[in-house]
């Protein structure tokens, strides 16, 4: 089992923080949509949030981890990719980073501009850094568009990994699942 | 101290030589303008809900603006306007401002505004009086009865002249057409009223 990615194909360290965010974003996005309807007496009024929060954090320290040894690994070869595929793979698969980042932050500061902090799973708390009243109202508006945003950006890039595998036959997405062949 | 006084006995001076030139503004004072004294803060329009029917929760509009008119010999010809910003609501909990901003309430967006303009001034007892009047809110205009209370009045310290009022109310939110639903308990909420003037 190779944890480092090479030229032919992605190791175990990688394809674990692609599944895992995979499903971070997605359970996240479906909660935050769920959530925000719960009528007033739900019993999950106030853990739902509670649980968005929390994960959203994890999330956060994922990605940035993630993001980390994205810049120092090997890229794996797109050498057979025409050249606009791989531009707008590189946009897709860049693209994802700033925009989580900006989602997560604009979720920060819905939940931080009174000067409370954000409680994660109980086992730590991230301080509010920004106070300013009414800026949970700007910064809701943003997170809103930006998991959409996110959410179309996903939407893209699976319909593009699917059509890789099975109408071009590549791949891609088998190299994401499992490992690079040993050399 | 000595710069204040300096300042304060410009406005104190300007006072006194237009009453010296105009007449009519030296004749006893009846109906007088106040400004709501938003500037400096002695105001305050704060709400009460109860919680589950375990509690009060307790907010309040951090910014409006408003003005009456008080004689104090003919409390009935008195009048009151205020404006408030919808969107400057503050219940100290960023997360729950903004659901109370939100269309499920306030909808403060579309309706940054609510007013109450008084109709007609009721004085039952000394230092009481009933003020009804139209109250718009999340776009809806309906008429309120503000029990109100003179709390005490006269010269400032800094060369004003200041009139103070207490008053309550109550709204059923349905009324306003807000009706998400906050349970049995919570169908009403009380406003807890605190205005000083300073005259015009």
């Amino acid at each position: 089992m190779l944890m480092r990615d090479t030229i032919n194909g992605y190791g175990t360290v990688s394809r674990v923080f692609h599944w895992l965010s995979a499903i971070a974003i997605i359970a996240l996005f479906a909660l935050g949509w769920w959530m925000v309807e719960l009528p007033y007496y739900s019993p999950y009024r106030n853990s739902a949030p509670d649980l968005h929060r929390s994960a959203g954090i994890v999330l956060l320290i994922g990605i940035i981890a993630r993001f980390l040894w994205r810049i120092s690994s090997v890229k794996p070869s797109d050498a057979d990719l025409t050249p606009f595929e791989r531009r707008s793979v590189r946009l897709v698969h860049w693209g994802f980073y700033p925009l989580l980042l900006a989602l997560s932050v604009s979720g920060y500061l819905i939940a931080t501009p009174d000067g409370r902090p954000i409680d994660v799973f109980g086992i730590f708390t991230v301080p509010s850094v920004i106070q300013q009243p009414g800026l949970e109202d700007a910064a809701g508006w943003a997170h809103w568009g930006l998991a959409y945003g996110v959410m179309a950006l996903a939407a893209l890039h699976t319909a593009a990994a699917l059509k890789h595998h099975f109408i071009d036959k590549k791949d891609i997405l088998t190299r994401m699942w499992s490992g690079p062949p040993r050399a | 101290m000595m710069r204040r006084r300096t300042l304060n006995s410009i406005p104190l001076a300007l006072t006194a030589s237009l009453a010296l030139m105009s007449p009519w503004v030296a004749l006893p004072a009846s109906a007088a303008d106040y400004v709501i004294d938003t500037k400096n803060a002695h105001a305050s329009i704060n709400f009460k809900i109860p919680h589950l029917g375990y509690s009060f929760l307790i907010g309040r509009f951090d910014k409006f603006s408003g003005a009456f008119s008080y004689d104090e010999k003919n409390p009935g010809a008195s009048k009151v306007s205020v404006e408030v910003d919808t969107t400057s609501l503050n219940s100290n909990h960023a997360e729950r401002d903004k659901h109370l901003r939100s269309a499920d309430f306030l909808d403060a967006a579309k309706f940054p505004k609510a007013t109450f303009v008084s109709k007609s001034v009721t004085s039952s007892a000394a230092g009481q009086a009933t003020i009804a009047g139209d109250l718009t809110l999340h776009g809806i205009t309906k008429p309120v009865m503000i029990e109100a209370r003179f709390i005490g009045g006269g010269n400032d310290p800094w060369g004003g002249f200041r009139q103070g009022f207490a008053g309550t109310t109550k709204l059923v939110l349905a009324d306003f057409g807000m009706t998400h639903d906050l349970g049995p308990a919570a169908k009403e909420v009380e406003l807890d009223l605190h205005v000083e003037g300073v005259r015009k």
